[in-house]
């Protein structure tokens, strides 16, 4: 249990997918203008990112990795398929995300209004396919993953809100004209970079 | 329909390299920047720019994947129902990403361990689907290969420009090569820049910098 907090925490704060790793950043600087979008947007990454690293990660330990294959008989045994890591993990998520998005269609047409635009764009949202390949690259069981994944889609989320909170700001700021949009956020980024770079302090 | 085919075949009607082709390189390298104006590719512009090498081979196998699919998009164009026309791109952007994964795995074993998730990070590269989206899908292979080239490439300057900074204050070298030892001074290495948040502010001066020489604005 202590540990599935600590991954939570280390996914959330420390190995922050936009602060540290800079994964997501497209729609993170398209989509942060407004708060009410941002937060829904945010919404919809942590459940994509939520459902797809468990998926994935049972993918890779019972199909991909060499040798996984033996459940399904000894002539299974020495078959490695590694290579179809990318295109297996993109279909899945893909095919996720199209699910969600017929999901939430059917079940809560509210909640399908204000995400509807988005959902299709999570697919190529760089931070749930590198969630995926990160959890590949570390020793996790399926819990710990699940809790990586949904750790690292709340960390993206923390960031996209506060990034449009201050955005929403800047616009009674004068800013150099040659700098304004994209430009001062990038800016931006990277002072709110530092602030997120103390929690590397903490050792959990 | 091979490559070469398509070319043969639209030389008849257009020049190869005719104006309105040649715009389709030069344009993506300054106004129509991938990174700066865009807002494509972010993601790896960042992450990949401590060092100038892994940023090289970066921009090329980009380069290589956008082009490649853009061709491959193109000539299916016509094919593709549109409502499943994301999960296509996706499968055909994967299978020249594997290409490029098991190449560079193959002959430039250290790099690849450095890009890590990043090779295959390629097929969400909001560059290459932009592309496919925005171009591939709605004209012939051959501008197709030269738009997907030059956004390569329009990636790849920032792509080394940002690497060339962020080595050159970062570790005092260019390419791996000491130039500050070379010529015989002493540089304490700015760890600033070697951290994401240094990458951040960096690219946001470059593009202030770009922006008022080329004149490009936007309001907030």
């Amino acid at each position: 249990m202590e540990n599935l907090i600590s991954i939570g925490v280390r996914s959330i704060f420390i190995d922050n997918m936009i602060f540290a790793y800079f994964l997501g950043m497209c729609s993170f600087l398209a989509i942060s203008k407004k708060v009410s979008t941002a937060f829904g947007l945010g919404i919809a990454v942590v459940f994509v990112i939520g459902i797809t690293v468990p998926i994935n990660w049972l993918i890779q330990n019972y199909v991909l990795t060499a040798g996984s294959l033996a459940w399904l008989g000894p002539n299974f045994a020495n078959i490695d398929i590694g290579f179809l890591q990318f295109i297996v993990f993109i279909s899945v998520i893909a095919a996720i995300t199209q699910l969600t998005e017929m999901a939430v269609e059917k079940l809560s047409p509210a909640l399908y209004g204000t995400l509807g635009i988005f959902l299709p764009l999570i697919a190529v949202n760089c931070s749930v396919l590198g969630a995926a390949l990160f959890m590949v690259g570390r020793p996790y069981n399926l819990a710990e993953a699940t809790v990586f994944g949904i750790g690292s889609g709340l960390g993206w989320m923390l960031a996209i809100v506060a990034l449009a909170g201050v955005r929403e700001k800047m616009k009674y700021s004068n800013v150099p004209a040659p700098l304004r949009g994209l430009g001062i956020t990038f800016i931006l980024v990277g002072l709110m970079s530092f602030g997120f770079l103390s929690f590397l302090g903490f050792s959990l | 329909m091979s490559t070469e085919a398509v070319a043969v075949q639209e030389k008849k009607s257009e020049p190869l390299l005719s104006k309105a082709n040649r715009k389709l390189i030069s344009n993506p390298l300054d106004i129509d920047n991938p990174i700066t104006v865009q807002i494509l590719g972010v993601c790896s512009a960042l992450a990949v720019t401590t060092q100038m090498k892994p940023a090289f081979v970066m921009s090329l196998g980009l380069t290589i994947v956008t082009a490649s699919s853009n061709v491959v998009i193109s000539m299916m164009r016509n094919s593709i129902p549109s409502r499943i026309r994301i999960i296509v791109q996706l499968a055909v952007v994967s299978l020249w990403v594997i290409l490029v994964d098991q190449l560079l795995k193959a002959y430039v074993y250290d790099v690849s361990k450095q890009l890590s998730v990043f090779v295959g990070l390629i097929i969400t590269n909001c560059i290459v689907m932009g592309r496919l989206e925005a171009y591939a899908m709605g004209n012939k292979p051959w501008p197709a290969l030269l738009d997907g080239i030059g956004n390569g490439l329009g990636y790849g300057i920032i792509l080394m420009s940002i690497a060339f900074f962020r080595e050159l204050l970062g570790a005092g070298s260019l390419f791996g090569f000491k130039v500050f030892e070379a010529i015989g001074l002493h540089y304490q290495g700015n760890g600033l820049m070697l951290l994401p948040a240094g990458a951040c502010i960096l690219l946001g001066v470059i593009i202030w910098v770009q922006r008022s020489i080329n004149g490009y604005r936007e309001s907030h």
